[in-house]
């Protein structure tokens, strides 16, 4: 056996760290999204940011909640609820990886001392309309980062691209305090009696309340009526949208460069589409995802359903995405950054594409 | 002679992709240098890591050589009026850079041309490669790639550096906005810096070695190495050889070295499949064994570092490996809560194919179509257990359900196998039993590839194949079957798998026959209304299959094309008799009977094809009181009983003797030739004569169509049959 390594950090720490380094180059701390969801991609934060032409960098804890993973809180290395730390860079600098690999020096890895590999994983949701091309990154054989440069989101090309850091928190914690349970994580120290907190003081009864939910007693009829509330809602609201929208093409011909006239009408349904709540759908795409996630570990969805519900979820996804892409382009012209960039928003529109590559 | 050398910098390559993509550029240099008459007898070589593809080239020219050729132009008729060159001869001398009064002429059969010698001046290699390489670094084929930034190329991942250098010099060339120079990269952690590159060729070669850099070959040298110098320390071990892990940990480090580590002994008691699957598909660690091949307690891991002095990369294996085996662990314990019977009806819950519906629906399909083929193999004399086949096709897809195969799905059906060894699957089931459908699950996805093994036991067999047709049947009823190079639910591989199968457990299963009832099993089934009314699903399957046997003959078993063409133009519907036929005409092949016999052939197939085209049709059948010459008589009196011997060999399967047979009317086929004229004016002698023929063919291709056999020095181009 090695020697106990002197201090290794605890869970907030490390969080804490990792969110320094990167606020320190020039990341937006966020908070974590407060609607469920399946993984850090799924909070606006990335969904949304990674949509059109503005770069933005961004680094959050994201909760990422997925029910039929959730094991009653017995098995030491799943969750139903697990932590990724999630770090976009739009776009991506030429140097990034070698910045990734500075962030694990920031946790306390000294590179020197150990084995990392790039290894090949590309990332795909068919409920997002997403995919992106890139590596998991081990470490002495353990995955501790994905790695994704992302191609396609809501079913719209990327440009510019943009770079997604997820790094498995509980897993790099468990790494860095050589612990072989989740549960035995220690998540804060009292600095003045040096008594830990645990993961499982933390976490342990929400994992087995919400397995318990998550796999028996959620209401699988209620959840299928708040399944379509939500998505005829979701629905409605990208309808009224498109009606916005289609109105403004038709005076002026589709033309969209001159919104910015000083036509009043124009003006009027400009100022009316921003402030269109296309957020607030999004919230209700995200609610149907996890509502979506109950049922399915309830066993609640047949295989015919399946396809076709997930079919429904990506719709709702794939017209949030271009609506928003065609929002942000409405934006008056103070927000716009660079002409450079106006030139590339006009790609930034497509046809969903299929899938993969 | 210079030396060239082209690095592409690359973000971490996948490591399947590398091999394909660095022979790739290689070739593509190769023949650009050749193309442009760079590469006078120099030779090229790559070296290739995940950060990097290189081309190395020795030997090439630093230019183009010069070349003068003579050039024709006007004619002197239109060049000159009057004496006086016209606007045409101006031109002409402008383009060849002659003056007008140095231009030649020559006399052609058209008449006088005036003409000149024209220099064109070679161009420097630096340039025609700085022009030309960008374009062949951006046809690279990925089987996927990305962009990085737009507008821009795609490539395998971002693109990071670039060098190119003739001997020292730089080559000015720019791909996607990287400016080629003369700087590389070190290992990403041992020699994190930019490497200057004094020169192409071996100077390239030791900046990479000074930086921890290797070429693939120095890799798998290094690591063979280190695995057999880690085993070493365990007496009487051996670590399991495992080409394609190999190969993923060569393209995975620049730097490789081993460490030894080891687990619980405990975890011992999981089946081998489950640990050799965690280690190997899950971790890239190689297996070791003892000298019964009994798994141990260890395992080794290919680092991309120079060593684990303190164990703490050990250390960190080891954590991982215990996780990952205590989840199997747990996952083996959990699942036999239900057991394989019970999860039977869950199947419904899981998908095959969106148009074909669940897996419980495939289970009845396959149940039927197995035993329907369960009663042609018994009322054939061969043993089959129809109940053991019927309870494996029941249970067989019942693992897809368990979280251990949700976790390790490379493991389907072995697990399955596993359960059903040590659960009760019914009550009154003798252990034998349960064993015999325990195995015929196990094997029931074998073969995968035309190297592994085909199921042990004919119940496995018929499992196997009824799965297989029936997914077949399924995609090709759909419109969804293979085109070109798009086999996206791997039909053909499963098709492999079938006449494989098939002709090494000799079973009497006619292809046609399995694919109708693969077929008539989808009957009445919701996925039936998906499938599109007018498609010729018999056609399509059948000329799959078809190419199928055709493949297996030849590849597997090394058959030659035209052997297995002669042999498929008879019947290509029973395999094993078409293998029994292919070896036959394989040995009987090289006596001068037969090369004769199959020249006869060719010559009534003219003949007859003739006589079709001239309108001249041969008789319903042969009239005895029509044969005139002896010839023609003996020749007729010798069909009824060589059809008889050929039909009664055959039945027994003794195409050897059936063909020897067939050999020994060459005398008299010879002579019918050398003595009888078949193309007559007598319309009744002809028309005999003609069926005469197409009997005697018909009865001769019965084992196989001879006039596909190539003889003597009409050998054609093998890959143009192709």
């Amino acid at each position: 056996m090695l020697p106990p390594k002197p201090n290794p950090l605890t869970f907030q720490e490390l969080i804490l760290r990792l969110q320094a380094f990167w606020a320190q180059r020039g990341c937006v701390l966020q908070q974590p999204y407060d609607v469920e969801v399946g993984a850090g991609t799924m909070a606006p934060e990335t969904f949304l940011r990674v949509l059109g032409p503005q770069p933005y960098r961004v680094a959050y804890v994201q909760p990422s909640r997925r029910p039929a993973d959730g094991r009653y809180g017995e098995n030491p290395n799943r969750l139903f609820k697990h932590m990724q730390l999630q770090v976009i860079l739009k776009p991506p600098p030429e140097n990034v990886q070698e910045l990734y690999l500075e962030s694990l020096g920031a946790m306390g890895i000294d590179l020197r001392q150990h084995d990392i590999k790039f290894e090949e994983d590309n990332w795909e949701s068919p409920t997002l309309g997403a995919w992106g091309i890139g590596w998991q990154v081990m470490l002495d054989g353990l995955e501790i980062t994905q790695f994704t440069y992302f191609q396609q989101c809501g079913g719209v090309d990327l440009d510019p691209i943009s770079a997604e850091l997820t790094y498995g928190l509980e897993r790099i914690a468990a790494f860095l305090q050589d612990v072989d349970s989740i549960y035995d994580i220690v998540w804060a120290r009292d600095p003045e009696s040096a008594r830990p907190t645990t993961y499982g003081d933390v976490r342990l009864a929400d994992e087995l309340q919400f397995s318990v939910y998550n796999f028996e007693l959620a209401d699988v009829e209620k959840a299928w009526k708040h399944f379509e509330l939500c998505e005829s809602e979701c629905k409605a609201l990208l309808e009224a949208y498109a009606a916005i929208s289609n109105d403004k093409d038709k005076d002026k011909n589709g033309d969209r460069k001159e919104t910015k006239k000083t036509d009043g009408l124009v003006r009027d349904l400009a100022h009316d589409r921003t402030r269109f709540p296309l957020l607030a759908a999004y919230d209700l795409c995200l609610k149907c995802s996890h509502l979506f996630n109950i049922l399915d570990a309830r066993g609640a969805i047949s295989v015919t359903e399946r396809v076709g519900v997930i079919a429904r979820v990506r719709a709702l996804a794939v017209g949030i995405a271009k609506a928003w892409v065609d929002q942000q382009r409405g934006k008056p012209a103070a927000e716009q950054k660079s002409t450079e960039e106006k030139k590339s928003k006009q790609r930034a529109e497509v046809e969903p594409a299929p899938l993969s590559s | 002679m210079p030396d060239f050398l082209l690095e592409i910098g690359c973000e971490e390559i996948p490591a399947r992709m590398i091999d394909a993509a660095s022979l790739e550029l290689r070739q593509r240099v190769q023949k650009l240098l050749e193309r442009e008459r760079l590469l006078p007898d120099g030779s090229v070589d790559s070296l290739d890591t995940p950060r990097r593809l290189a081309v190395l080239a020795s030997g090439l020219s630093s230019g183009q050589p010069d070349v003068t050729e003579q050039v024709n132009g006007p004619s002197v008729s239109v060049a000159y009026r009057d004496g006086q060159p016209t606007p045409a001869a101006h031109a002409f001398a402008k383009k060849a850079g002659v003056e007008i009064s140095r231009l030649e002429r020559v006399t052609t059969p058209k008449g006088e041309y005036l003409s000149a010698k024209v220099t064109r001046k070679g161009r420097a290699a630096a340039e025609i490669l700085s022009e030309s390489l960008p374009k062949e670094i951006a046809a690279i084929y990925w089987p996927k790639n990305m962009y990085w930034r737009k507008p821009a190329e795609r490539f395998v991942r971002p693109v990071r550096w670039l060098v190119a250098m003739l001997d020292g010099e730089v080559i000015p060339l720019e791909f996607d906005g990287v400016s080629a120079g003369n700087e590389s990269r070190g290992h990403r952690i041992l020699a994190d810096r930019q490497v200057r590159i004094p020169g192409a060729g071996s100077p390239y070669v030791d900046a990479l070695q000074e930086a921890k850099v290797l070429s693939r070959a120095r890799r798998e040298e290094q690591i063979r190495k280190s695995l057999d110098a880690a085993t070493r320390s365990i007496t009487g071990a051996r670590w399991r050889e495992d080409k394609p892990l190999l190969d993923a940990v060569v393209n995975l480090t620049e730097w490789p070295s081993v460490i030894l580590g080891s687990f619980d002994p405990e975890f011992l008691e999981l089946p081998e499949e489950v640990l050799v699957t965690v280690m190997r598909d899950h971790q890239k660690y190689f297996a070791v064994e003892d000298s019964g091949k009994k798994l141990l307690p260890h395992f080794l891991a290919v680092l991309n570092t120079d060593g684990d002095p303190g164990g703490v990369i050990r250390h960190g294996h080891e954590r991982v490996l215990r996780a990952r085996f205590n989840d199997a662990r747990f996952f083996w314990q959990t699942d036999q809560k239900h057991p394989l019977r019970e999860r039977v009806g869950w199947l419904k819950n899981v998908t095959f194919q969106k148009d074909l519906g669940s897996y419980y629906d495939k289970v009845l399909r396959v149940q039927r179509v197995a035993s329907w083929m369960c009663e042609i193999i018994r009322q054939s004399g061969m043993a089959v257990r129809p109940g053991v086949v019927h309870k494996a096709a029941c249970l067989s897809k019942a693992d897809l359900t368990t979280e251990l195969v949700k976790e390790f799905t490379e493991l389907q059906g072995i697990v399955g196998g596993l359960y059903a060894r040590v659960q009760q699957l019914d009550p009154d089931l003798p252990e034998a039993t349960r064993f015999a459908i325990a195995d015929a699950i196990y094997d029931h996805y074998k073969p995968e590839s035309m190297e592994d093994s085909v199921p042990r036991t004919t119940e496995g067999a018929v499992v196997s194949i009824a799965d297989k047709a029936d997914s077949i049947a399924g995609m090709f009823a759909l419109g969804l079957q293979p085109t070109g190079s798009k086999d996206p639910f791997a039909l053909r591989r499963q098709a492999n798998a079938i006449v494989k199968t098939i002709a090494e457990h000799k079973l009497p299963i006619s292809l046609e026959q399995l694919f109708d009832d693969a077929r008539e099993a989808y009957r009445g089934s919701q996925a039936e209304k998906k499938f599109p009314p007018t498609l010729d699903y018999n056609h399509s399957v059948k000329a799959f299959l078809r190419e199928r046997l055709e493949f297996y003959l030849r590849d597997a078993l090394g058959y030659k094309y035209d052997v297995v063409n002669a042999v498929l133009a008879a019947d290509a519907d029973d395999v094993v008799n078409a293998v029994a036929r292919a070896k036959a005409v394989t040995e009987v092949r090289p006596s001068p009977d037969f090369e004769s016999i199959s020249v006869a052939c060719k010559r009534m197939k003219n003949i007859l094809r003739q006589a079709s085209e001239a309108g001249r049709p041969s008789a319903t059948s042969i009239d005895s009181a029509a044969l005139q010459e002896p010839a023609e008589r003996e020749l007729a009196a010798q069909i009824p009983h060589i059809a008889e011997a050929v039909s009664r060999l055959s039945n027994q399967r003794n195409y050897q003797q059936a063909l020897l047979e067939i050999s020994h009317l060459r005398p008299v086929i010879d002579s019918f030739f050398d003595k009888v004229m078949v193309m007559v004016d007598d319309e009744r002698l002809r028309s005999n004569r003609l069926a005469l023929l197409q009997t005697l063919l018909k009865e001769f291709s019965t084992i196989a169509d001879f006039s596909e056999i190539v003889t003597e020095g009409k050998e054609t181009n093998e890959s143009s049959k192709q």
